[in-house]
Parts: structure tokens; C-alpha cells; sequence
């Protein structure tokens, strides 16, 4: 289908991007990939005003190191985080998770800002950054701020970004000491959103697990923390039977909806059997 | 010696037919370096958008179009109340019986619309953006009516109809009984004295055959004349159906099927927006353009299969097969099509398969919901047949404790034994069930794949082991005209072929059967290559125009080849007799001492003599040098009636992994050897089998067209209707036996449909096989990881899909894609 007519600004910085929104109103959108925004605004699911295309906005692009964290651009593309060096040494979780997304074609245009901003319950990498405790450096009008991810992800589609702020990068703590980690996706077909995923980061520690940080893909609104299992795995004797103990609570405190690719129940259960691939995986067995 | 001079003098040209010949039309296709329907730009061209109905079943009350009507650019809006008139109805080419009730399809809805998707007014603007703008301004106001969706509850007392203006929702009761018929014993007896039967219900569920070029229809008015170009299968019976529908005469029309991508029966119609777009024009004296969208195609072009099959199989206890009773409830959505009524009628004949059953019955029920009509989709009633009895099949194994191959070794037709007449009245050609089943077993690896299949059962493995077979075969190289016409068929199945020599030497070849991804240029190059000796290069072959190609059936029912390609070669052969006329004249010898050999004409005896026929070609176009009182043309045509269908057959296991963890399937091995005859070329065979295994295993596995409760489509774009691509399916084993086809001079059989029939019991009979000891005894069709979760764990056939949408794309659906949009619907909105 056609998009409804709108508006289109093309800045070159992000100070421009910040004026572009600000004179768009409420009907401004944000185009990174447009990935995900095109075909909704194809289906005129959305019709936006104005849209502002960053792809020209060359300082969101781009990974770095920054001391204890790399930050990662919001105009990063998918298969450029794929390949960068860095997040293969830092956050491996990232590369592999990024992998499963889509296909080629997608990951040449999708983003890593795009793709958190997006904030679909579906989405890979939302759970990858909530599991890896990163942090997101929104830009506005009054300047920057900083919000963590836990705080990052409100509802369904929705985060903390306002609607005159735009998402400049992404700070991924770098982790100390030994951790292994696993992404584990469930879905029917290759180029298939996640049914349900689980993002797994295990430190080890004299044979027991030390930590763990474990992110769950579409057991809710929003990406979920499995706080029930990282509680059980923490200090637990790193074998399969402790794993597959704890990634029995894996589903504690989520809100699976019902699709016509799984109901609640099966998203549960999934989240248990997923958890527990994950986690054996990520620790290494 | 030089190694030269070492060859048989004899030897001419290797033979055309039999290479695997890389398709000569694939770099046009694949490059986009064509005129797809939709690259037409006519001056002065305007375009239409279509509003679509929301809702699946209401009156239409008033319905505001001045707001569109006044919209920037916006030419015209039409409802189908300004059509009323002329349109017509769409028609249904295929009454199966005297009584089948038709409710009428108006292209535009009138007075109600009876399936979401369904036209209610047309946008006509100079561009296609400004019409799209349009739609979201029309307002229309929908009465609700009570919503049919469900075939059983909607065959009950009492149930509310998807008509208005109708009985009842069953449009036809058809009936094929052996007994009666006189080609088999009483059911009733066999079923009395059987010491076992076994009964069951299967659901087939609806599919959207998912073409890759959209649906897309220019038309140009030149006078009273009117040139169609349309993404369709059938530009010949287009051109028919449309004169007697709209009163554009025959001959007043010309219809244009240029490359098309790809069609699986879905474009084997002749739909609601060819009319539409034909009677705009008609009005407006301009050419219009329409090209829909892809939700547009998932919602409103037909679908295929949905069937509810209540199948009964009696046997001995030695495990011979005794009768087949079937009962189908056959969902043809909310109007009757081309061939809407046809579909399960042309599986009617294959349920006993190749099995010896002494009597068998079919009962069928053609039901209306309010849903997206059905039609064709490839294999059109012979993939559910075959899914039944592949099916019953494995479970009457289970009752009689008997490995599924054994009980149906004791059961086929055996090669000694063809041409075999079937307890449904066919005569099965040729074949050799056996030698194919071997050859398959050999492929899959087949006893080690048991043997690691113990192990797993044994060592209780979270992933478990199946192997599942489908021993079929089918009925294609549609048809026989004096069938069709038993059948109450609306036309023949002959095909058309002509051959023009041209002066130069060079050969068009014009064919009926017009192609929409098969390789006909290719194929056909072939053929007349050897029949005519002229190289495959300075062959082209012409279709798809009604004005090159006058007559013709078109393509679809694995016709192509075994008809058309059959057309192709009398054709030629009746070229290279009007030749020898020539060449005897020019050699000053008798026709009868004249050989044709590679091309040429010598005589008999005399080495160094000779013409080519494409001197032939040439003097013929001078013909200042020719035979007393003959006709300066060696062009010929050709019009083949066949007396019989082809059957192809094959034997397809498939090895499947099952985690019982999550339900997952995934296949491990697939290996399968089918017998289409004669092969014209291994590429292209190879390439159908292929793709018929992806579509089969697609039905078994992925697709679904889901509805809610309120009649919307929720898989409404390829989000949720899923498709698999390469990177889903598994490697193919393939191999062939061939037994030539007896009823065409080619010997072939067809094999567009064949891995498609075939393939999906052969699927789900492995997951099956691979969690039987489980308790699992069905699973409905697709296999979701969840409903095999479900089967293994839960019980029961893994029940129906949750019908709402992904959330991906803030789940779009039909009720949003249809143009209207709710709050519910926007981006962010509340889900
Ligand atoms: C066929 C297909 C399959 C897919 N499969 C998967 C999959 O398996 N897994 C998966 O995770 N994803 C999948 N995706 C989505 C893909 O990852 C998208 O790239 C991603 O969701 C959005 O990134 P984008 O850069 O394209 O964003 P866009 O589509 O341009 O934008 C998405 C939203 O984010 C907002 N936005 C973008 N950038 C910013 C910013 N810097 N600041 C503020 N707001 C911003 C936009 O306004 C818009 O609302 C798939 C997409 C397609 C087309």
C-alpha cells in the first residue's frame, strides 16, 4: 500500500534532528531503518506528519569504546553491529542475538536504536539490552539524559523517549571476570519474529554460577527480566540440574499474550525450556 | 585415424528432449527485464483503488462517497449501485449438479457484503496515490448480519445463513457411488462384513495460494474495442467469460497475459477487479490501471482447499482393503467462482488412490461462510484426496498392527496390472508403484533411519524420530473434453498449438497453454527441436495474447506438457509432412523415397541430396517454385483432445524430527522418486518437484489462513501467513522412474502438481509416526510447534490456533489493512 502523505526532513546533526521534531509537533516521526516504521505507515497503521530520516545524521552511527562501557549509535545498523569487533570482544549476546534478526536485506537497513526505540515485545534486541543492564542516552530540547533499561521500556511500543527527544546511543556496561552468554530464539521461520526468546549472561565462578542475567523476548509488553531464576541461579552449582531447577521460574511475573503462534501457557512453558538452553548453553555445558 | 573421423557416420544431433536445458525465458524473469502488468504506463492512465468491506457479513445501508468524490485528483467513485447494471455476475463455470444453488457474485457488492475484503465502492484517480488517499474517505454504513464461518455449525437447523436471499448454506450435495455407478460392490456390504474399520476426521485447512507478482489488470479502450492486460493463468477463457458477463462482444476484446509471476491456481479466475477495471474504462473511455496490494491479495483473491473430511476405510484382518467411505463438507466461502464447486469434485475420483478397493462411495457438501471464496490452488482437490487416504492409510496400520508400507504393498495395483480401472471409474495408465517405493527407501536411507528411530524411543530422547510415507497418484493433463463435459464442465480441455516457419529459417511456435513460471519457452523449444530439426536457439514460442495465440485452454491441472506440449508436436509433425511435399517437388523424388533426418530431406539411398526445411521455409516464402495446386505455406496448427488423463505417481517418505519439549518439527531427511513418463527436460522437472514440496510441506507445517470470530482474516500479511522460504526447508532427494504415458505422442505425464499432492501426509504421517507411542494420534494441520506441544502433552489433535495476530507490526490485520482504521488499530494502539 501507499503511506498517507507527510512531510520529510533530512537533518545532518543531531541538533538539526532535535529542531526537525521540534517544528513537526506531535505528529513528528523518526525514521532509522524504517523497518519497522515503513510497513506501518504502508498499512497506514500510522500516518505521520512529518518524518525525520537520521540516515544522514553520520555522528549516530558507529560503535566506541568508552572506557567502562561501549556505546553503541542508535544509526548503527544490524549487520554492522554484526561484524564490529568490538561488540564481538564485549557483548557477544548482542552479535548473536542481532544475527536471528530477520534476514540480510533487513539487517542492511534496521538499526540498533531503531529497533530499541521500536520497543516490540517481538523484537530481539530489547531483552538483550534489559539482560545486559545497558543504558540509553536520550537527546532533547533541554539536553541529555541518561535512562537505564529497566526504565527504558514502559509498555507495548512505548518507552521513555518523549516525543521531541531522539535516541542518541546505546552504553553497554563492559562485564567483568568470566561470563558466557547464549541467545536463544524460538520462532517458526527463519525471517520470523521470536515467538518467545531468552537472552542469557552467566558469570562463573569456581565451578558455580556466580550471576545471572537473564532477559526475556515477548513474555509481556515489555522485555522482562526472569528475576525468579537469576535469584535461583545465583551461587548455584553450575550442572544441569540446578539450570534446569531454576529456569523452572522462569515465567514468574510475566504476562504472555495469546497469538496464533502460541497461547499464554505455552509462552510459559517455553520460557522454562528456553531458560534452561539458554542458560546451559551461555555457562558452557 | 583422427578421433573425427572415429564417430558413426549416422550420428546426427543429440536430441533435445531429455537435456537439462537451463530455461531460456529465466533471464527476463529473474532480472525484472519485462513488462509485468503493473510496468504498463498507458497516456493518460488512471488507477483505481477498491474499498473493501471491514466487516464480514451486513446490509449495506448508505454509502457516502462525496468526500472521495471531491478529493484531490479523484476522477470518479463508482458503487455497485452505479454498476449494478452491467457487472454481472462473476461466473461459476463449473455447476456440479442441476440443483447447485448460486447466490450471484456481483463484483462490486450491491446490497450486501458477505466476507471481509469484499469490494463496496471503486476509486478512479489520476494517480495511484491520490486513489489510495480516497478510500479512507468513503463512508460507508454497514447493517451487521450474523456471521457463518464454522461448516458444520453452519449445515445444523436453525443456522443463520451466509445469504440473505439463500435456504440453506450448502450450495450442492454431490454423490459418486462405485456401486451404483457400476464400477464397484455395495459400500454398505463391504463395511457389514469387514472384520476392521477404521474411521476418522480430518481438516484441511484453508490456504492463500501467495503468488509472488500481485494481481494487476490494465485495460485499454480503443473505440469499441477493449485490450486487457491481466497477471492471469487464463487469458483465453478471460476473454470468454468476461464477453458473456459484461456484453463487451468477443471480438470487441482483446486479452493480454504478458510474464506473469507465478499463479498456483490463484490466478485461474476471473476476479471481481478484472470487471471492475474493464467496465471503468468502459465508462470513462481511458485506459485504468488497477494493481493490489499485497493484504489486498491475502484478504480478497481466492483461496484454496478447507475441507472437513469424514473418511471410513473397512478392511480384513489380513489387512486388505475392503471399502472407502468419504464425506466431505467443502467450504467455498461466501460466493461460487470459475471453479469454486469443481475443486472437491476433482478429488472425488482420487481418494482409492492406488489402492484396490472393491467399493468406495463420496458424498460431498459444497458449503457457503462468510469468508473469501475458494478456488483452485495447485493440485485443486487431489492434495486433500490424497492427504485422506495417505492418512487413513497409516491409521488402519495402527489398528491391524502392520508396518504402513506392507499394508500398502498388499493393497497397490501392481505394474503387471496397468492399465488398471479404479473402483472410481479411471483407467490408471502406466506404472510401477514398487520400483518407485524401493528407489525412495533407498534415497531416505530408510533402515537406518528405523534403527536410530528405536534408539531414540528406547532411550526415552526429548527428540524423537518419524518416518512418514505418501505412496500416491494423481490425475492431471487436464482433460479429456468429453469427461469435463460428464462432469457438467462449462468447456473442453483440448489445447492448440501452431507453428509458423518463417523465411529465414526461423520457427515460431505458438501455443494456448499459457505460461506463468513453468518453462513453456524452454520446454517447447525443446520439443519442436527435434521434431523439426532446427536448432533450440532459432525456436520462439509466443503465448499468452489472444491475438497471437487465438485459441487455447491456458494453464493449470499439470496440463501443460501432456496437452499443449502434446499440440506442439502434432503440429510439427504436420509441418514436416507438408515439407516433404515440397522437398519431393524440389528433389524431383517421390514422397515416399524421401527421409527426414536432423532437419533435412534426402533421398533414400542417394548421399548428398538433400534439403533443410529450412530451405523448404524459404522457398516456400518465394514460392515461385512450387508444387502444382498446393498452398504456398508449410505453417500448421494442431488441436489435441486427449482420451485420458496422465497419472503420475511417486513414492515420498520424509524422516521428521519431533521435540517433545517444545513441539518443535523440524524434517530431517526427505527423499522421493516420482514417475512423470517421459522427462523433456530434468532441470525443469526438478524444479516443479521442488516447488511442489515446498507448497505441500507448507500446508503440512507453516501456512494457515486464520480467521476470528468475526469473520476477520488475521494472518493478513505475510507476518502472520507464513510462507517458508529456502532457508525453511530441508534438502530434497529426488529421483525418477519412468513409465511413459500411453495417451500423448510425448509420453509424458504432468508433474506441476505432483510434490505438492504428495507431500504433505507424507509430512505429517512422520510427526506422527515420531510421537505415536506418546498417545498422539493426530495433529491438525499446520503443525505449530504449539499444537504438537499440545498433541503430546495435553492430548487431542493440538486444537485450534489463538486467531489473533503477532503483535509485529502492531498487529496488522484485515480490519485495519481493509482501509478502515479504529483506534484499536493504530501504531502503539491498545493490544
Ligand atoms: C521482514 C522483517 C523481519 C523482521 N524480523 C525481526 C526479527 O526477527 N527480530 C527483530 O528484533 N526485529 C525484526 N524486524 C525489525 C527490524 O529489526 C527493524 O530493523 C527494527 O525493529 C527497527 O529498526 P529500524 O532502524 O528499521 O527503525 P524504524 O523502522 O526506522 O523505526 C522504528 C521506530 O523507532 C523510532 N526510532 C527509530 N530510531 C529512533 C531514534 N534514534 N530515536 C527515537 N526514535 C527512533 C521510529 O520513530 C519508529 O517509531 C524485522 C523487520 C522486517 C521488515
Amino acid at each position: 500500500m501507499i503511506p498517507a502523505a507527510f512531510d520529510y526532513a533530512r537533518p545532518t546533526t543531531v541538533d538539526e534532528a532535535l529542531r526537525a521534531l521540534a517544528d513537526g509537533g506531535e505528529d513528528a516521526k523518526i525514521l532509522a531503518g524504517g523497518q519497522s516504521l515503513i510497513p506501518v505507515m504502508r498499512l497506514r497503521l500510522a500516518a505521520p506528519a512529518m518524518v525525520v530520516d537520521l540516515t544522514r545524521v553520520t555522528e549516530l552511527r558507529g560503535v566506541r569504546d568508552d572506557g567502562d562501557a561501549l556505546a553503541i549509535g542508535a544509526m548503527t545498523t544490524h549487520s554492522d553491529v554484526i561484524a564490529d569487533p568490538l561488540i564481538r570482544e564485549s557483548a557477544p549476546l548482542i552479535a548473536q542475538a542481532t544475527e536471528t534478526v530477520a534476514d540480510r536485506q533487513v539487517r542492511h537497513r534496521g538499526t540498533f536504536g531503531g529497533a530499541l526505540a521500536h520497543a516490540d515485545p517481538a523484537g530481539d534486541l530489547p531483552a538483550v539490552a534489559l539482560a545486559l543492564d545497558a543504558e540509553f542516552v536520550l537527546a532533547g530540547p533541554g539536553g541529555r539524559r541518561t535512562v537505564p533499561a529497566r526504565d527504558f521500556f514502559v509498555d507495548y511500543l512505548t518507552t521513555a523517549l518523549a516525543e521531541d527527544e531522539l535516541l542518541v546511543e546505546v552504553r553497554v556496561p563492559k562485564l567483568e571476570g568470566s561470563w558466557g552468554m547464549h541467545y536463544e530464539k524460538f520462532n517458526r521461520v527463519a525471517q520470523a519474529w521470536s515467538i518467545v526468546a531468552v537472552a542469557a549472561a552467566v558469570r562463573r565462578e569456581n565451578g558455580h554460577i556466580a550471576e545471572a542475567r537473564i532477559g526475556l523476548t515477548n513474555m509481556g509488553p515489555t522485555p522482562l527480566r526472569a528475576t525468579a531464576t537469576e535469584q535461583a541461579l545465583a551461587g548455584a552449582d553450575a550442572g544441569e540440574a540446578a539450570i534446569a531447577e531454576a529456569a523452572r521460574h522462569a515465567a514468574e511475573g510475566t504476562a504472555p499474550s495469546d497469538d496464533l503462534n502460541a497461547r499464554a501457557d505455552y509462552r510459559a512453558h517455553l520460557a522454562e525450556v528456553l531458560t534452561r538452553r539458554a542458560v546451559t548453553a551461555a555457562v558452557g555445558l | 585415424m583422427t578421433a573425427v573421423e572415429d564417430r558413426p557416420v549416422t550420428a546426427g544431433p543429440a536430441k533435445e528432449v531429455g537435456q537439462a536445458r537451463k530455461r531460456k525465458e529465466d533471464a527476463r524473469l529473474i532480472t525484472g527485464k519485462t513488462t509485468w502488468t503493473d510496468n504498463m504506463v498507458l497516456p493518460g492512465m488512471l488507477h483505481l483503488a477498491v474499498v473493501r468491506s471491514p466487516v464480514a457479513h451486513a446490509k449495506l445501508g448508505t454509502i457516502d462517497v462525496e468526500a472521495a468524490r471531491s478529493a484531490p485528483n479523484v476522477v470518479a467513485v463508482f458503487t455497485g449501485r452505479d454498476l449494478a447494471e452491467e457487472q454481472g455476475s462473476i461466473p461459476c463455470a463449473w455447476p456440479v449438479t442441476p440443483e447447485m444453488v448460486n447466490p450471484g457474485h456481483p463484483s462490486v457488492a450491491v446490497d450486501e457484503v458477505n466476507h471481509v475484503g469484499e469490494a463496496v465502492a471503486v476509486i478512479v484517480a489520476r494517480s495511484k496515490t491520490a486513489a489510495q488517499d480516497a478510500v479512507e474517505l468513503v463512508d460507508v454504513d454497514y447493517d451487521p448480519l450474523p456471521v457463518v464461518l464454522d461448516m458444520d455449525r453452519a449445515l445444523a437447523d436453525g443456522a443463520a445463513l451466509t445469504h440473505d436471499h439463500v435456504a440453506s448454506n450448502e450450495s450442492f450435495r454431490w454423490i459418486f457411488d462405485a456401486g451404483e455407478a457400476g464400477t464397484g460392490s455395495s459400500t454398505d456390504e463391504a463395511f457389514a462384513n469387514a472384520d476392521v474399520v477404521v474411521s476418522r476426521r480430518f481438516v484441511q485447512q484453508r490456504l492463500i495460494p501467495a503468488f509472488m507478482e500481485p494481481r494487476s489488470t490494465v485495460v485499454q479502450p480503443q473505440g469499441d474495442n477493449y485490450t486487457m492486460w491481466s497477471s492471469t493463468q487464463v487469458p483465453h477463457i478471460l476473454r470468454i467469460m468476461l464477453a458473456m458477463t459484461t456484453g463487451v462482444p468477443e471480438h470487441k476484446l482483446r486479452v493480454i497475459a504478458p510474464d506473469v509471476g507465478g499463479g498456483f491456481g490463484g490466478k485461474l479466475q476471473v476476479t471481481p477487479e478484472e470487471v471492475i477495471t474493464l467496465l471503468v474504462a468502459k465508462r470513462l473511455g481511458k485506459p485504468v490501471k488497477w494493481t493490489e496490494t499485497r493484504s489486498e491479495s491475502l484478504m480478497s483473491a481466492h483461496h484454496g482447499r478447507d475441507q472437513i473430511q469424514y473418511v471410513d476405510i473397512a478392511a480384513d484382518r489380513e489387512g486388505n482393503v475392503l471399502g472407502l467411505k468419504v464425506h466431505i463438507l467443502a467450504d467455498m466461502g461466501a460466493y461460487l467462482r470459475l471453479v469454486t464447486p469443481g475443486v472437491p469434485i476433482l478429488g472425488a475420483f482420487m481418494f482409492p488412490a492406488i489402492y484396490k478397493f472393491p467399493a468406495y462411495r463420496f458424498d460431498c457438501q459444497g458449503v457457503f461462510t462468510n469468508k473469501t471464496p475458494t478456488d483452485a490452488y495447485r493440485g485443486a482437490g487431489r492434495p486433500e484426496a490424497t492427504f485422506a487416504i495417505e492418512r487413513i492409510m497409516d491409521e488402519l496400520a495402527v489398528e491391524l498392527d502392520m508396518d504402513p508400507l506392507e499394508l500398502r504393498r498388499r493393497n497397490w495395483i501392481n505394474a503387471e496390472e496397468f492399465p488398471f480401472t479404479t473402483v472410481a471409474g479411471l483407467e490408471y495408465d502406466s506404472g510401477d508403484y514398487e520400483q518407485a517405493t524401493q528407489q525412495a527407501l533407498e534415497l531416505l536411507g530408510y533402515d537406518e533411519l528405523r534403527e536410530e528411530q528405536r534408539r531414540r524411543r528406547e532411550s526415552n530422547d526429548p527428540v524423537q524420530l518419524g518416518i512418514g510415507f505418501s505412496t500416491f497418484t494423481e490425475m492431471c493433463g487436464l482433460a479429456p473434453s468429453r469427461v469435463l463435459g460428464s462432469l457438467s464442465y462449462g468447456a473442453g480441455g483440448w489445447e492448440h498449438a501452431s507453428i509458423r516457419m518463417l523465411p529465414t529459417g526461423k520457427v515460431e511456435v505458438i501455443t494456448g497453454s499459457t505460461p506463468h513460471g513453468q518453462g513453456h519457452e524452454t520446454a517447447w523449444s525443446q520439443l519442436v527441436a527435434d521434431e523439426l530439426g532446427v536448432p533450440f536457439e532459432d525456436i520462439e514460442v509466443l503465448h499468452g495474447d489472444t491475438a497471437i495465440s487465438p485459441r487455447g485452454l491456458d494453464t493449470y491441472g499439470s496440463r501443460s506438457l501432456v496437452v499443449g506440449g502434446a499440440a506442439v508436436v502434432n503440429a510439427s509433425q504436420k509441418v514436416v509432412a507438408k515439407a516433404r511435399t515440397v522437398a519431393a517437388h524440389l528433389l524431383e523424388a517421390s514422397e515416399d523415397d524421401l527421409q527426414f533426418e536432423s532437419g533435412t530431406f534426402s533421398v533414400r539411398g542417394t548421399p548428398g541430396s538433400g534439403v533443410s526445411i529450412q530451405e523448404i521455409a524459404l522457398a516456400t516464402f518465394a514460392a515461385h517454385n512450387f508444387p502444382e495446386g498446393v498452398e504456398p505455406s508449410i505453417d500448421a496448427d494442431a488441436t489435441f483432445d486427449p482420451v485420458n488423463f496422465s497419472f503420475p505417481h511417486g513414492t515420498h517418505i520424509c524422516a521428521m524430527e519431533v521435540d517433545t519439549e517444545t513441539g518443535m518439527v523440524s524434517i530431517r531427511k526427505y527423499a522421493c522418486v516420482d514417475d512423470v513418463g517421459k522427462i523433456v527436460n530434468p532441470l525443469i522437472v526438478e524444479g516443479q518437484v521442488h516447488g511442489g514440496l515446498a507448497q505441500g510441506i507448507a500446508q503440512a507445517l507453516y501456512e494457515e489462513a486464520v480467521y476470528d470470530e468475526d469473520g476477520n482474516l488475521t494472518t493478513g500479511t505475510f507476518v502472520d501467513y507464513l510462507v517458508p522460504s529456502a532457508a525453511d526447508l530441508p534438502h530434497f532427494d529426488t529421483g525418477n522412474t519412468v513409465h511413459e504415458a500411453p495417451g500423448n505422442p510425448i509420453g509424458a505425464k504432468g508433474v506441476g502438481e505432483a510434490g505438492c499432492i504428495a507431500s504433505t501426509p507424507a509430512v505429517v504421517n512422520a510427526a506422527l509416526d515420531a510421537v505415536r507411542h506418546l498417545g498422539v494420534s493426530d495433529i491438525l494441520m499446520p503443525l505449530t510447534p504449539e499444537r504438537v506441544w499440545r498433541a503430546i502433552h495435553r492430548g487431542g489433535d493440538g486444537g485450534d490456533r489463538a486467531t489473533a495476530g503477532t503483535n509485529a507490526y502492531g498487529g496488522a490485520q484485515t480490519e485495519t489493512t481493509a482501509g478502515v482504521s479504529t483506534p484499536e488499530s493504530r501504531l502503539g494502539g491498545d493490544r
